[in-house]
């Protein structure tokens, strides 16, 4: 099928995912942050055009170039106007503020550095991290509020109320879109970082169990996180940590899940459906990362990742409990607590790790029983229900409880068979 | 939650480095404590060697490391928090300096503000 006959109601959806950002990112570092609406209203109604126009005269030949054209144009248009308010109102805005060039062109440069300047300006620390990744959504993934607040499983009306709070904090933002300088990139890198990192793990470990959403979630992350290895600026050793930890837990999204939704244990999912190019990538990223002496929780997560996708070494566990344990020093987090007792399950036997989990104390986490469930299986099979028990009863996915209910009969019957 | 200094000695000045397998039990031990969100701070090597240690006296006398009276010198520290002293007795038994002759004192942090 060519463009041509592609109906224009394909075509859209598919461009605006593509462009919308794009353009908003270019049309903002224009005008600057405050007027991140006017930007994203000249964006829409260019669309809105193309809707109109393509459906009485066809797709255009190239149709992102027209779109830019009409946004371009639809931008002079608005100087035209303010040009014209100006004159008239002058006390209402200050002359200015508009005192921007005129002229500017959608090429892959601008693009590119206008993007980058719109993640920065988005992960800004005035608003919370969970709102940051919201506002990415929208803004740099063109989200609609309703998918925000799928891939949440939240009520869109909450997602509306985030979003304009964030919105107002960046108009109030004193960043500076326009020039990204090398002050201000490594003063927020870290919570930009932060952002990509916790937006690819909320499709990663997402509460929707929508394989779609999940997958262009991580997508867009990486998609971001490679842009910034665009740049000198912020193609540091963090940065390829976090673009090779990405890489490498992505290989693995076809794996992780079976057709039923439900999730594949490590030791049982299909190795054949692991992506090995997506491996490779994350080897060559994880070697950029180790230029200088710098250790973040993105080396050392990277570390586990790699160590995950090399099923061969005999000595990968002890490997993996290493990093671990210095990934549990620099940041204590209950999860990566129950991953490090599991390490060290495999080290030291179940025996030895039933020590150290029950230790932790997490009765109030589902993982927590789920873990201690799996470690007395073969050493106390009632202590081991009692715990998958406790596990159903706090998990609140549907599917989680179906696999643990599973996992109950099997080890009930393989004990009755005994 | 009070907050207890862990400070760990030795006898023998050739036990100070440590061997890998050594090494990773301290690891092991030490990010066991902060897989239960109990380590305050993960403390500090202290070099006890010629050059890296010395002691200031009464009118300035200054000596050479720490062990000309004292047959055991102090080697390290960790600050960990728990509800009684003896929960913090409890968490530095799991430790594998005594398998070298070293021992630990545990001290009640009184926070000067």
């Amino acid at each position: 099928m060519t463009e041509n006959q592609q109906s224009h109601k394909e075509l859209l959806p598919h461009l605006f995912r593509q462009e919308y950002a794009k353009m908003t990112a270019v049309l903002c570092r224009h005008f600057g942050l405050k007027h991140v609406e006017i930007a994203e209203d000249i964006v829409s109604d260019t669309f809105l055009k193309a809707s109109e126009n393509w459906a009485i005269n066809g797709i255009p030949k190239n149709p992102t170039a027209w779109l830019y054209t009409v946004a371009k144009n639809k931008t002079k248009d608005y100087f035209k106007h303010i040009v014209v308010f100006e004159t008239q109102i002058k006390e209402v805005i200050k002359p200015n503020e508009f005192d921007i060039e005129q002229d500017f062109e959608f090429s892959s440069q601008n693009i590119a550095d206008s993007q980058l300047a719109m993640i920065f300006a988005v992960c800004s620390p005035s608003n919370s991290t969970e709102s940051q990744i919201c506002l990415a959504l929208q803004i740099l993934c063109s989200f609609s509020v309703e998918e925000i607040a799928n891939a949440f499983l939240t009520k869109p009306e909450t997602i509306k109320k985030r979003l304009q709070r964030a919105r107002t904090n960046l108009r109030n933002d004193s960043f500076q879109i326009k020039i990204l300088n090398e002050k201000e990139t490594k003063l927020r890198l870290n919570s930009v970082l932060k952002t990509l990192y916790l937006l690819f793990n909320e499709g990663y470990f997402s509460k929707t169990n929508n394989q779609l959403i999940r997958q262009e979630l991580c997508s867009e992350a990486v998609r971001l996180t490679l842009m910034l290895t665009e740049n000198n600026f912020t193609n540091t050793p963090q940065t390829n940590a976090l673009l090779a930890l990405m890489c490498f837990q992505s290989s693995r999204l076809e794996a992780r899940t079976n057709d039923q939704g439900e999730a594949v244990l490590f030791d049982e999912q299909n190795k054949n459906l692991w992506d090995k190019t997506l491996i490779e990538k994350g080897n060559y990223y994880l070697v950029n990362a180790c230029n200088g002496n710098e250790i973040s929780k993105y080396h050392l997560e990277a570390g586990i990742a790699y160590w995950h996708t090399t099923p061969t070494d005999q000595d990968k566990w002890q490997h993996i409990l290493q990093l671990y344990n210095q990934l549990i020093l620099i940041e204590y987090s209950p999860i990566t607590a129950l991953n490090r007792t599991f390490a060290y399950a495999k080290v030291y036997g179940h025996n030895n790790a039933i020590h150290e989990a029950e230790k932790l104390k997490l009765e109030e986490s589902n993982y927590y029983h789920k873990l201690l469930g799996y470690l007395y299986v073969d050493i106390d099979i009632n202590k081991a229900i009692f715990h998958y028990t406790q596990a159903i009863g706090l998990t609140k996915s549907k599917i989680e409880k179906q696999s643990l209910s599973k996992e109950i009969e099997r080890i009930s019957e393989k004990n009755n068979s005994r | 939650m009070k907050e207890f200094t862990l400070i760990f000695r030795l006898k023998d000045i050739a036990d100070f480095k440590p061997s890998p397998e050594q090494m990773q039990e301290r690891m092991n031990w030490l990010a066991g404590i902060a897989a239960q969100n109990k380590l305050v701070d993960k403390g500090n090597t202290l070099l006890p060697g010629i050059g890296s240690a010395k002691t200031v006296k009464p009118d300035h006398i200054v000596t050479d490391g720490p062990y000309t009276e004292i047959k055991e010198f102090i080697v390290g520290y960790i600050i960990i928090k728990s509800e009684t002293i003896d929960e913090a007795v409890e968490i530095a038994k799991g430790n594998p300096i005594f398998k070298i002759g070293g021992n630990i004192e545990i001290r009640e942090v009184l926070k000067r503000d």
